[in-house]
């Protein structure tokens, strides 16, 4: 089945855009490859191959969680379907 | 998939299996370089390998630059070495390391001749050297003596999520056959570390990987100037979606699959606990962790690419894979093996392991990777600190 968006584990509140790329307000599936369940999210933003939308509304401190485990901090507020990258998630280490 | 007990290799005089069957062309420092080229260039299917250093190295950084270049001429895929280097000591010392192997290996020194008269009867020896190895013949090996290393890069997170894993299920499909495997990249690992150590197979095995990641965590606290923003992830990996090293670290670490590691390994060092899967200690460049990779034995390499890496190596065949379909599409003749059908969810992540164990053995067989028909020859000596 084709799918739009590929979340790695049940845990995660973002999600990786698996096709060229997705635009405002589209209608996406998303497969959750953990459970091989689905779910579907309405995009706010266009997003690119590779990168990551936010599956829930984030706000600053928040903690980005992929394949189950922290991945970064939100350095500012981020809204459900929104893009997910490096002006908005930093990370802890370093 | 049944997967084939066997691949077609060079039985070496120690035992090992080789997937190639170079005659090197070994300089020991910088100097040599030039006269190692020239060799090559007289004696066709000689191969050189340069490099940057071997001058006034010492301690730590000086053995490394030994083991590396011992570990090279010792490796199965060489048959035979021609060592060249500027003083008789260092480059005798190099002749010995690789002589143990009982492959034929002569060293030559410049002092006192110069480069001609070196070139001269060097390349009389190296042309001894490839008219014999040239009458070996590939001869049916055992599956377990491929040692297989790994290293991704120009990773996105397409490596992530299926050509990592894709290796991960390769391994977890190899190691029961009694296979070597080897993953390195101590700095991509920050953000994973504490779940990697819980895959040592020993207690042992664990510590030992913490303390090697500490060290080097140490190092980099010690002399970053900013965070590493700008280095870790790079440029190519944050255009491929990649926003930390945190989340770097945990697609790169898909690459093991379920395997749990025996020992950790000094850059360069040789495995020695028999099969399955160590832990080197490297840096997460390229051209120096497959350097490294090679000069501890292994003889044949994984690599998966997001955005598109393009290296390899002179003496072991680098095999790419990549998950991303912009990438097959812009850079094809660099990807052996294309598994971005996962993403588009046509193929497993079994298939694609069943398919890099075929694209693998091919390779292993004699089939030229893309890095070799291309040409990439990347040979990078890791250097730990400034020479005296």
């Amino acid at each position: 089945m084709a799918t739009d968006i590929i979340i790695h584990d049940e845990k995660d509140n973002v999600g990786v855009v698996v096709i060229e790329k997705i635009t405002p307000k589209q209608d996406c599936k998303c497969w959750i490859m953990e459970n091989d369940t689905s779910k579907d999210i309405q995009s706010a933003d266009e997003i690119p191959l590779g990168h990551k939308i936010a599956m829930v509304d984030l706000k600053e401190g928040d903690t980005i969680l992929k394949y189950g485990h922290d991945i970064g901090k939100v350095v500012k507020s981020i809204k459900k379907g929104e893009h997910v990258h490096v002006h908005n998630v930093k990370t802890k280490k370093w | 998939m049944e997967i084939p007990k066997s691949f077609l290799g060079y039985k070496r005089e120690n035992g090992r299996a080789g997937t190639r069957n170079h005659v090197i062309i070994l300089p020991v420092d910088d100097i040599s370089n030039a006269c190692a080229e020239a060799v090559a260039n007289n004696i066709k299917g000689t191969i050189a390998l340069p490099h940057s250093y071997g001058r006034l190295q010492f301690g730590a950084d000086l053995e490394l630059h030994f083991r590396t270049m011992i570990g090279t001429g010792c490796n199965p895929n060489v048959a035979a070495v021609i060592v060249i280097g500027i003083e008789p000591k260092w480059t005798k010392k190099i002749v010995d390391g690789i002589a143990k192997t009982g492959k034929p290996v002569e060293g030559f020194h410049i002092e006192r001749t110069g480069d001609i008269g070196t070139v001269m009867k060097a390349s009389k020896k190296a042309q001894e050297f490839v008219m014999w190895a040239s009458e070996k013949q590939r001869e049916e090996c055992p599956i377990s003596d491929l040692w297989i290393s790994v290293k991704c890069g120009e990773s996105d997170t397409t490596s992530g999520l299926a050509s990592n894993p894709t290796v991960g299920n390769l391994m977890d499909k190899l190691e029961p056959l009694g296979v070597h495997l080897c993953f390195g990249e101590t700095s991509e690992l920050t953000g994973a570390e504490k779940v990697c150590a819980t895959r040592g197979a020993t207690k042992e095995a664990s510590d030992k990987f913490m303390k090697t990641w500490s060290a080097y965590n140490d190092f980099i606290l010690k002399e970053a100037t900013d965070d590493l923003s700008e280095s870790q992830p790079t440029a190519g990996n944050i255009a491929g979606g990649l926003t930390t090293i945190e989340e770097k670290a945990f697609g790169n670490f898909q690459k093991i699959g379920n395997c749990k590691f025996v020992d950790v390994l000094e850059p360069a060092e040789e495995p020695k606990k028999g099969k399955g899967l160590y832990f080197m200690d490297t840096s997460s460049a390229a051209a120096e962790c497959v350097t490294l990779q090679a000069a501890a034995g292994f003889n044949i390499h994984l690599f998966p690419t997001g955005q598109g890496n393009i290296v390899g190596n002179p003496i072991e065949p680098v095999v790419k894979l990549t998950a991303n379909p912009l990438t097959v599409k812009g850079m094809g003749e660099h990807i052996d093996c294309d598994v971005s059908k996962i993403l588009s969810r046509e193929m497993n992540l079994s298939e694609a392991g069943d398919k890099l164990i075929e694209t693998t053995l091919r390779v292993a067989n004699g089939r030229l990777t893309c890095a070799e028909a291309l040409g990439h020859k990347e040979f990078v000596m890791t250097k730990l600190y400034r020479s005296a």
